[in-house]
């Protein structure tokens, strides 16, 4: 019996097909949805689009969006949401912000404490999930309400204004902003270093997630915490190390903030927790977890960035980028959910078959 | 008389005031079938879940190989050989075939930070160790929730074998199929004996349980109602145990009695 199927299942294994394959993976609608979207910019205003200052000008939002796009990306794909990763990425910029120009210490130092801080806050949210068994959307809306409402309230309680100022006369200003923000010139035009930064963020992301052990855990306890708990996935420890990846993120992005503009504010990031979550859903995230791509979140970014730039580029009016979020967003789950669906469909009747033959 | 590879004795567990177990003993040796048999609620999936880790038994002892252990995590009992293929069989249905198969016990290649998954391996070992079982993994990337039933009991009976299990503990895997699908695991279970592994098959159907068994344990209210070995009970025997025979007799009773009533026609 063995013998003669073995022939036969390399046969099959060819059938599967190069295009039936790149279509079952989950990037492949923001993919198709990012050179149809450049296509269309490229047509209603060609000018300023088809060029590397306008290439240049879509990458710089779309980087520092792309980073938290990746890390939540992997959160969702553990099965969870956090609700404060916009608002964390101001917290983070405000308590460095706060110790470096106000209290004096140096800006380095400053940064390490937030990104402490950030963990910290990343920690208390996996823990209270994983303890108190509340859906994560429900907690870390808690904690966006609660840094939302510390942000403005210390600040305004240390500097009786809602920003904190003079970043730039803190000792290591020059060395954090060459670090974490700068402006590269190449090809004749500046590109944000937070190029640089989305690219490796996106690079590592998939590499722990396709390659390493770690990353099938978050494939795992997304799809299934307690089935990967039984065969001795430390799930509590992957959820709260994922929470705790999506506030370093946060942390990252508030510090190129703080050191691009030389000052933090209280408001900062506040709403864009959501952007986060859609941009995931376009790279092919399933809302309900263990499956979804970090390629197609980091895209997910790339197809926001090009709305942000190609609505004022077109001589549109801006509020129309919100619809066009809302409208992405339902397109992107319905496609997911389609694909997904027809994929796996498809390879079952191919299992049915098989077991009938 | 051969040593038992597991042994627990009078192990009660309690949630509560609710108690699942009062005082169960049983012992299980390596190259035989000892089939866990019981009714709904009779508290099968309790032993199995103090067996393997997941809970603590609230009194009595546990011994594996000789040992007096206590196993705090699934982890630890398997660790120490005790694998346990579960009723909803700690398949993650999204994942693929080789990544299911893996999980847990991921082989890595490199260094320190930079470990990776073996990706090549698993997907040669997964088609190496289905094959054995006769069974033909066309594509490893295949997510496990598109397999059928009796396919997806073999790759967590095979992933438990594979890291060398030496007691397998197999909770309902014939509950949910056809009968061909069932017979195909049966064959399974019999494997794994012949390997000298002393296998628990949880299960309430007799049907599935005599073939295959050589010790049957039948469990009733958290209670063990008997215990007997293949040579000193007959299938009619068993089948009569396990629906409880007082229990059978009154419920044929009750069934004629109902079917005596006359029908009322609107």
């Amino acid at each position: 019996m063995t013998t003669t199927t073995t022939p036969k299942s390399d046969e099959r294994m060819a059938q599967v097909g190069f295009f039936r394959s790149l279509f079952q993976r989950p990037e492949i609608g923001a993919l198709i949805g990012a050179v149809v979207l450049w296509i269309f910019f490229a047509i209603v205003t060609p000018e300023n689009w088809v060029s590397i200052n306008g290439l240049a000008r879509i990458l710089d939002p779309a980087s520092t969006w792309g980073i938290m796009a990746v890390a939540v990306a992997l959160l969702m794909i553990g099965g969870e949401f956090d609700l404060s990763t916009g608002v964390m990425t101001g917290t983070t910029g405000l308590v460095a912000g706060l110790l470096s120009a106000r209290a004096g210490w140096p800006l380095w130092l400053a940064i390490l404490a937030a990104l402490v801080f950030a963990l910290i806050v990343g920690y208390l949210n996996g823990f209270l999930v994983i303890k108190t068994g509340l859906p994560s959307f429900i907690v870390t809306l808690g904690s966006f309400f609660i840094l939302r409402g510390a942000n403005v309230g210390v600040t305004r309680l240390v500097t009786d204004q809602v920003y904190v100022g003079g970043i730039d006369k803190t000792v290591g200003f020059e060395s954090a902003r060459a670090f974490f923000s700068t402006g590269i010139s190449f090809l004749g035009v500046e590109w944000r270093s937070s190029i640089i930064w989305w690219v490796v963020v996106t690079i590592i992301a998939t590499w722990v997630l396709m390659r390493t052990k770690f990353g099938s855990w978050i494939f795992a306890v997304g799809g299934d915490a307690n089935a990967a708990r039984n065969v001795g996935v430390p799930s509590n420890r992957v959820k709260i190390g994922l929470f705790m990846t999506t506030a370093a993120a946060a942390w990252l992005v508030g510090t190129m903030n703080i050191v691009r503009l030389r000052s933090a504010v209280g408001s900062q990031g506040i709403g864009q927790e959501f952007y986060y979550i859609i941009m995931a859903s376009v790279g092919g995230c399933l809302l309900t977890g263990g499956y979804g791509s970090v390629i197609g979140a980091a895209l997910g970014a790339f197809i926001f960035a090009m709305a942000f730039t190609g609505i004022p580029f077109a001589g549109w009016d801006t509020d129309w980028y919100y619809t066009f979020l809302g409208v992405m967003l339902l397109v992107a789950v319905l496609v997911n959910n389609y694909t997904r669906k027809r994929a796996t469909e498809m390879r079952a009747a191919a299992a049915k078959s098989r077991t009938e033959d | 008389m051969k040593e038992p590879m597991l042994e627990v004795r009078n192990v009660t567990k309690m949630f509560g005031s609710i108690i699942a177990l009062s005082e169960v003993s049983c012992r299980v040796y390596p190259g035989e079938v000892t089939c866990l048999l019981g009714d709904n609620g009779a508290g099968k999936s309790t032993l199995i879940k103090v067996l393997c880790g997941v809970h603590q038994p609230t009194d009595g002892d546990y011994f594996f190989e000789g040992e007096r252990v206590t196993f705090n995590s699934p982890r630890e009992a398997l660790n120490a050989g005790i694998a346990t293929v579960y009723q909803d069989l700690a398949l993650i249905p999204l994942m693929p075939i080789w990544r299911n198969f893996f999980l847990g016990s991921e082989p890595e290649s490199g260094f320190g930070p930079f470990k990776s998954y073996n990706i090549e391996f698993a997907k040669r070992t997964v088609r190496e160790e289905m094959g054995k079982m006769g069974i033909d993994i066309r594509d490893p990337d295949q997510p496990v929730g598109t397999m059928s039933g009796g396919e997806r009991q073999s790759i967590a009976i095979s992933r438990a074998v594979y890291f060398g299990a030496k007691v397998l503990i197999l909770d309902e895997p014939t509950a949910a199929l056809g009968v061909k699908q069932a017979g195909i695991v049966l064959h399974y279970i019999v494997k794994a004996k012949r390997q000298g592994l002393g296998v628990i098959f949880i299960t309430h159907n007799p049907n599935h349980a005599y073939p295959v068994g050589d010790h049957f344990v039948i469990l009733r209210r958290g209670r063990i109602l008997a215990d007997y070995r293949k040579d000193e009970v007959t299938q009619q025997e068993l089948i009569n145990l396990m629906a409880g025979g007082e229990d059978l007799v009154k419920l044929q009773q009750e069934l004629a009695d109902l079917l005596e009533e006359p029908v009322e026609v609107p």
